[in-house]
């Protein structure tokens, strides 16, 4: 089985970094899963989940990608984000925090009143994070 | 002539400062440490954005039909100048340098003052541009020293709207950029409308654009340049601690100075009280025979 090799990077550093067999992302238009010699492609990704499975497959990096894109090229992955962070790095009570506050913005403010779409950004943020943080990664043993 | 005491006096305050400057110094010296590792964590991804906006924009150039509005120049009625100073002092010539060339630049380029607006970061600039009755559109008077992207987003996007609204025609990026821990050179850089992208890469990929080249340029534009102010202001945040290290260092060594030409006079000093003591002694005696 063959890999590639696959960055996901931010303004902060990079955050992964490896050879993997298949990446799946949620682009604006709909999940994408890209393996090794996908024709180059860029698209922009949604608030969404990232899953880099490895060559063997029970192996699955999981990462909270904020936004950004997915640049595919003959030779490696890149996705830019303005944040991204890998589950083991996600801080679940600051997550819940920003989830509560979210909300509660939310409940104030009417749709088309300013504020609005970033208090509906920071909520899905916060909730990607602790979706992701809730995976269970655990290898199933054989 | 002072005396003994003032001098001792004066030697130990100078000791004193001395001690303060030095710490400073060596703060800087650290903060400088980790900001040129933030810089280069920041490159990385730089780098591969530019590579991704420049091969969009050179395939855009051939079909020049669609021009994203941040990629095309319009006439310019109003320029906006992104002006980056520092919020504590104690950095020497870094801020000045700064401010004299926008001011400069402005009486250059400019006759009324609804030609230009000014957005600075940093207290010394805000205070100097207020002060002088410059319009300042806004500013953001704290940026801390451990920047993240997430400290700055919004101020970067509030930049970047004022274009895409029309309330300005170009934005112009004036900061101390860092070279090494001695020296920082000022860079006055157009940051948009962003015309200086078409350098193409080395390599050449054609890429499949998903949806299409517009909708990955709407998304992709605004991060970019969005991205430019964050490494702008890092460079600048780089530059501020050299500049501080070697205002610090100075500092120190002028203290040194100022301590070693004291205990030189205050050593005369001793030893001109010794002497007229041993004068009056031996006149004391001679007087007695």
């Amino acid at each position: 089985m063959s890999t590639v090799h696959t960055d996901i990077v931010t303004p902060a550093g990079k955050v992964y970094e490896g050879d993997v067999h298949m990446v799946c992302v949620r682009s604006k238009d709909g999940e994408l899963g890209i393996l090794p010699n996908h024709l180059p492609i860029v698209a922009p990704l949604e608030i969404a989940l990232v899953r880099l499975k490895h060559e063997d497959e029970k192996i699955v990096d999981y990462v909270a990608v904020h936004g950004g894109f997915i640049q595919v090229s003959r030779k490696s992955i890149t996705i830019l984000s303005e944040a991204a962070e890998l589950k083991a790095d996600i801080d679940v009570a600051r997550a819940k925090k920003a989830k509560a506050e979210a909300e509660e913005q939310l409940s104030t403010l009417h749709k088309t009143s300013q504020g609005y779409e970033e208090a509906r950004l920071k909520l899905k943020r916060s909730e990607l994070r602790l979706s992701t943080a809730a995976i269970d990664d655990s290898i199933p043993e054989a | 002539m002072p005396s003994m005491r003032d001098i001792k006096e004066k030697i130990a305050s100078t000791k004193q400062m001395r001690k303060i400057t030095k710490a400073m110094q060596m703060v800087a010296a650290a903060k400088l440490n980790r900001a040129q590792s933030a810089a280069e964590d920041y490159a990385a991804y730089a780098d591969k954005l530019h590579e991704v906006v420049a091969s969009i924009a050179s395939t855009m150039s051939k079909g020049a039909s669609s021009k994203h509005p941040m990629l095309a120049a319009r006439p310019v009625k109003k320029t906006a100048y992104l002006v980056i100073t520092e919020s504590r002092g104690l950095a020497g010539a870094y801020d000045s340098t700064v401010l004299k060339y926008v001011q400069n630049l402005i009486r250059e380029k400019h006759q009324s003052k609804d030609e230009y607006t000014i957005i600075v970061t940093g207290k010394v600039g805000l205070n100097f541009f207020t002060k002088r009755g410059y319009p300042v559109a806004f500013s953001k008077a704290d940026v801390p020293d451990d920047l993240t992207f997430d400290n700055i987003l919004a101020f970067a996007k509030q930049a970047v709207s004022l274009f895409n609204k029309k309330e300005i025609d170009e934005l112009h990026l004036v900061y101390n950029h860092f070279v090494n821990a001695i020296s920082q050179t000022l860079v006055d850089k157009q940051l948009l409308p962003l015309t200086n992208l078409e350098h193409a890469p080395a390599q050449k990929v054609s890429y499949v654009y998903e949806p299409d080249e517009d909708e990955v340029l709407t998304d992709l534009l605004p991060l970019y340049a969005q991205g430019q102010i964050y490494g702008a202001l890092l460079d600048a945040k780089a530059a501020e601690q050299a500049a501080r290290m070697t205002a610090m260092r100075s500092a120190s060594d002028n203290a040194s100075d100022i301590i070693d030409r004291l205990s030189l006079s205050y050593n005369r000093a001793r030893q001109a009280a010794i002497t007229q003591e041993i004068t009056e002694i031996v006149g004391g005696a001679a007087a007695l025979e």
